[in-house]
C-alpha cells in the first residue's frame, strides 16, 4: 500500500488559519503554482488518495475472495468449460485504451494542457463505455450459447465476476461524468479545480484494468 | 469510487463547513456531517437494536428454564430468536457501536482534528447502516419470518425451503441487510483509517496516540480486510437462494424430490464466513481493549504499563486474526496438518492477549486507584476477558475442541470473552465520556448499582454454562429432554441462569434511567472532570462544538500517559502542554519530535 506518510499539517488546519483569504487561482493549490512542485506535498490530494487506496485494498480483497472461491469450486465434477468468447479480447483492448487515455489525461492536466486533457479524458470515458457495452454483448453471446446465470457454476462465476467489475466501472463512470461537467466548463486557468478528480479517476481506472486482467486471465486460462 | 467521489465535494467545501455551522434542524441533527452527531446517531441506533437482541435472549432463556410453558416460544421461534440475537449483537450492536459510535466520537477529538477526513461519506455510512437495520427488521414481517438458520447462516439449511425457519425471504433480507452493512462499514472504515493517518494534529506521532485510537484504528483496518469476505459469501448465498445457482448447495434430495442444485460446496461458505467471522470478534474487542487501557491508566493515575508492547500486541492480534479462521471448522473435516496449523496459530493469540492483560494488571499495581463507575467497568472487562479468554486455549486445541463443539462450553467462552467483555468496555466508555459528550455528570450511585448487578449477573449467567457444556448440554437446542447424559441438576442450573439473565436485563433499566435523567438533570460537568491528559478533554467547550477546537487546533508535545510525573505541578500533564517534566523513560515517542 502506498499510503502517504504522516502530514503534520492537514488541510483543515491550513484552512482555519487562511480562511477565505485565498486567491481564486486554485483553492487547493493543485497545479496552480508550478513553482511548488508536484502534488505529493498537497495534503488534500494525499488524504483523498489515501482514502481511495484503502478502498482499492478492500475491493482487491473482494475480487481475491471471489477468485479463490472460483478456483475451489472449479474442482467440482459438474464444472463445464465456457465457450471461448473472442469479444472478451476486444473488450480487454477497450479497457487498456481507456486506462491509457485516462493516464494521458492525468499527465496533460499536470502540465496544465486543458485542451489535451479534455480530449483524452473524454476518450478515456468513451472507451470505458465501449468496454461495458462489449461486456453486455459477451453476456448475450454466452446466454445464446445456452449458459444462463444458474446453468453451470462456471457461468455463475462469469456473470458474478463481470457484474461486480462492471458495477465498479459504472460507479467510476458516474464519478467521471460528474468530473466531466467541471472539466468541460472550466476556463483554462482553473484546471486545478479538477486536478484531484482526474488523479483519482486515473488511479481507479488502472486498478479496474488490473482487476479485469485478473478476471479475464482466470476465465480464459484457469478453466 | 462513488464513495470517493462523494467525499470530494466536502473536501472542496471545508472552508464553509468549518466556518458556518449548519443551523437548520435537518442538517444539524438528521443529515449532519459532524462526527459527534453521527456518533450519537450510531450510539442511539445501536443501543436500541441491542435492546431487541437482549429481549430475544430472555425469550430463549425462558424456554430453557420453563420448557414449553410459553406458547409464544415454539421451536421455530426459538431458532429465529437465537439467530437474530447473534446477528444483532455481533454486527448491529457491537460492531456498529464500537466503530460507528466510539470511532466517530473519539478519533477526531483524540487526534486533534476538526472532523473526519470525508464528512459526507461519514454521514452516508450512518444512513446506510440505518437502511441495513431496516432490512434486518423487515424480515420480521415477511412470510416465514426472519431466518432461523443460526447466526453463522450455514448453507444448505439456511436457504433450503423448509430446512430452517425463514429460509426464503427471511434469509434473503438478512443477506441483503448484511451486504448493505458491509457497504456502511467500508465507508466508515475508510474514514477512520484515513483520518488517523492524515489528520493528526501537529506533533501527534503514531506513538503518541492514545490506545483507544490504536484499538479503533486497527479494528477499522481489520474491518476493511474482513468484511469483503462476508460480502462475497453473502452475495453468493443470495444468488443460490434467489437465482438457483449452485455455489454452495450440493445435490439435495428433499422429501424424495431432487432440488435444482448440483455440486456446490457448503464448506466453501464456512471458509468465507469465518475468514470474516474471526477477525470480526477482534474488530469488537480491540476498540474495547483500547478504551479500557485509557480508563485504567487514568483512574490509576499512572502511565499505562508498556505502551509500546500494548501497541505491538494490538497489531499482533490484528495480524493473527487472519490466520486462525478454520479453528471454527475443526469438525467440518479438514486435513490434520491444516488443523494443526490453525491450532498453533490460535494458541499464539494467547501471547499478545496475555501481554495486554499483564500490562493492565501492572498499571493497576501500586496505582492511586479511583473507583469510579468507568473504572469498575474497565476492571470488570479485564476479569471477564480472562475468564472467557483462558478457555480459548481449550477450544483452540483440535482434540479438546471436537467433543466440546456445539456445547454450552463454546457459548460460555465466546459470550464472556467477546460479548460480555465488549459490552463492559462499551459501558466503561459510555460512563467515561458521558460528561464530555453531554456536558453533565451521570449519577455515580446508580452507575455503581448498574455495574455490580451487571458484572456479578453476567458471571452468574455465563460461568455455569462452562459446567453445562462440559456435561454435554448442546447449544441451539429448543429442548434438552432427549439429551440423556445431562444430570437432573442441570435443569436447576438452567433456571438459575434464566433468573440471573432477567435480573441483568432489569439492571439495564437502571442504566437507561441514569442516562436519560442525567442528560436533562445531571450535575453540570466541567471540561475535564477525570483530570485526563488526552486531547478530547482539552476542548474549549464542553460538549465540544462544531469544529471542535475553536480558532486554533491543538499542538501535541507528549504522549497521552503523563500521569503522576515526578516534579510536575499537578498529577497529570495534558498532551497539548509544552515543556515541563515528562515520563521520559516510558514515553516511546520521545525521540520523534
Amino acid at each position: 500500500m502506498n499510503l502517504p506518510a504522516h502530514t503534520p499539517t492537514h488541510p483543515r488546519m491550513e484552512e482555519a488559519s487562511h480562511g477565505n483569504s485565498r486567491g481564486p487561482g486554485g483553492p487547493d493549490g493543485w497545479n496552480s503554482n508550478s513553482d511548488h512542485g508536484g502534488d505529493h506535498d498537497q495534503p488534500r490530494l494525499a488524504t483523498a488518495k489515501a482514502g481511495l487506496w484503502l478502498f482499492l485494498v478492500t475491493a482487491t480483497v473482494v475480487f481475491s475472495m471471489l477468485l479463490s472461491a472460483y478456483v475451489e469450486r472449479k474442482t467440482g465434477t459438474d464444472w463445464s468449460i465456457l465457450p471461448r468468447l473472442g469479444i472478451l479480447w476486444l473488450n480487454t483492448g477497450f479497457l487498456v485504451l481507456s486506462s491509457a487515455a485516462m493516464e494521458w489525461a492525468r499527465r496533460l492536466a499536470r502540465r496544465g494542457d486543458l485542451q489535451g486533457t479534455r480530449f483524452w479524458w473524454l476518450l478515456g470515458g468513451a472507451f470505458a463505455v465501449l468496454f461495458l457495452l462489449g461486456q453486455l454483448l459477451a453476456w448475450q453471446a454466452l446466454y445464446i450459447a445456452g449458459y444462463g446465470l444458474s446453468s453451470n457454476p462456471s457461468s455463475s462465476f462469469f456473470y458474478l465476476l463481470t457484474t461486480l467489475h462492471g458495477l465498479h466501472l459504472l460507479a467510476g463512470l458516474i464519478a467521471w461524468g460528474w468530473a466531466t461537467v467541471s472539466i468541460v466548463r472550466l476556463p483554462e486557468t482553473a484546471l486545478a479545480k479538477s486536478g484531484i478528480k482526474i488523479e483519482l479517476c486515473a488511479l481507479f481506472w488502472h486498478f479496474l484494468l488490473l482487476v479485469w486482467l485478473a478476471i479475464f486471465g482466470f476465465i480464459w486460462f484457469v478453466s | 469510487m462513488q464513495e470517493h467521489a462523494a467525499g470530494l465535494p466536502e473536501t472542496h467545501g471545508h472552508e464553509e463547513t468549518h466556518q458556518h455551522e449548519p443551523t437548520g434542524f435537518w442538517t444539524k441533527y438528521i443529515f449532519s456531517q459532524d462526527h459527534k452527531v453521527i456518533a450519537m446517531q450510531y450510539t442511539i441506533t445501536a443501543l436500541l437494536v441491542g435492546v431487541v437482541g437482549m429481549v430475544f435472549s430472555w425469550l430463549m432463556r425462558l424456554q430453557l428454564a420453563f420448557p414449553g410453558q410459553l406458547s409464544l416460544i415454539q421451536p421455530d421461534n426459538y431458532l429465529q430468536f437465537m439467530t437474530q440475537h447473534g446477528m444483532i449483537m455481533v454486527i448491529y450492536l457491537l460492531t456498529a457501536f464500537l466503530l460507528g459510535g466510539f470511532g466517530n466520537y473519539l478519533i477526531p477529538l483524540m487526534i486533534g482534528a476538526r472532523d473526519m477526513a470525508f464528512p459526507f461519506l461519514n454521514m452516508m455510512s450512518y444512513w446506510t447502516y440505518f437502511v441495513s437495520v431496516i432490512l434486518l427488521f423487515a424480515a420480521f414481517i415477511v412470510p416465514g419470518g426472519p431466518s432461523g438458520g443460526g447466526w453463522t447462516i450455514y448453507p444448505p439449511q439456511s436457504i433450503l425451503p423448509g430446512a430452517s425457519p425463514g429460509s426464503e425471504w427471511g434469509i434473503r433480507l438478512l443477506l441483503m441487510s448484511l451486504a448493505v452493512f458491509v457497504a456502511s462499514g467500508t465507508m466508515g472504515g475508510l474514514n477512520y483509517v484515513t483520518t488517523v493517518l492524515q489528520l493528526r494534529a501537529k506533533g501527534m506521532t503514531l506513538m503518541y496516540l492514545p490506545l483507544s485510537v490504536w484499538g479503533i484504528f486497527v479494528a477499522s483496518v481489520l474491518a476493511l480486510l474482513a468484511f469483503p469476505a462476508l460480502f462475497v459469501g453473502g452475495v453468493m448465498l443470495l444468488l443460490d437462494s434467489l437465482a438457483g445457482t449452485s455455489f454452495f448447495i450440493p445435490l439435495v434430495n428433499q422429501f424424495g424430490r431432487q432440488l435444482g442444485h448440483e455440486g456446490g460446496n457448503p464448506i466453501l461458505f464456512q471458509h468465507l464466513f469465518w475468514y470474516f467471522g474471526h477477525p470480526e470478534v477482534y474488530i469488537v474487542i480491540l476498540p474495547a481493549m483500547g478504551v479500557v487501557s485509557d480508563i485504567i491508566a487514568n483512574f490509576s493515575r499512572k502511565p499505562i504499563f508498556g505502551y509500546k508492547a500494548m501497541v505491538i500486541s494490538i497489531l499482533a492480534i490484528g495480524g493473527l486474526s487472519f490466520l486462525v479462521w478454520a479453528h471454527h471448522m475443526f469438525v467440518s473435516g479438514m486435513n490434520p496438518y491444516f488443523a494443526f496449523w490453525f491450532a498453533i496459530a490460535t494458541l499464539a493469540v494467547a501471547i499478545p492477549s496475555a501481554v495486554k492483560t499483564y500490562n493492565w494488571m501492572l498499571t493497576l499495581w501500586g496505582g492511586n486507584l479511583w473507583f469510579t463507575t468507568p473504572m469498575l467497568y474497565a476492571i470488570g472487562f479485564v476479569s471477564t476477558f480472562v475468564a472467557g479468554g483462558l478457555t480459548g486455549l481449550y477450544l483452540g486445541n483440535t482434540a479438546v475442541d471436537v467433543p466440546l463443539t456445539d456445547t454450552y462450553f463454546v457459548v460460555a467462552h465466546f459470550h464472556l470473552v467477546m460479548g460480555v467483555s465488549a459490552i463492559l468496555g462499551i459501558f466503561a466508555g459510555i460512563y467515561y465520556w458521558f460528561p464530555k459528550a453531554i456536558g453533565r455528570m451521570y449519577n455515580e450511585t446508580l452507575g455503581k448499582l448498574h455495574f455490580w448487578v451487571t458484572f456479578v449477573g453476567t458471571y452468574a449467567i455465563f460461568f455455569p454454562m462452562y459446567w453445562l457444556g462440559a456435561a454435554g448440554m448442546p447449544r441451539r437446542y429448543y429442548t434438552n429432554e432427549a439429551v440423556t447424559q445431562l444430570p437432573p441438576s442441570s435443569h436447576e442450573l438452567n433456571i438459575f441462569i434464566t433468573i440471573a439473565a432477567l435480573t441483568v436485563g432489569a439492571a439495564q433499566l437502571v442504566f437507561a434511567f441514569n442516562l436519560v435523567w442525567s442528560i436533562f438533570k445531571g450535575k453540570k460537568a466541567e471540561g475535564n472532570p477525570w483530570k485526563a491528559t488526552s486531547l478530547e478533554w482539552q476542548t474549549p467547550q464542553t460538549p465540544p462544538v462544531h469544529g471542535n477546537w475553536g480558532p486554533t487546533e491543538p499542538v501535541v508535545y507528549r504522549w497521552a500517559y503523563d500521569y503522576s510525573v515526578p516534579g510536575a505541578s499537578q498529577d497529570f500533564t495534558p498532551q497539548n502542554v509544552a515543556g515541563g517534566p515528562a515520563q521520559k523513560a516510558k514515553a516511546s515517542g520521545k525521540t520523534k519530535h
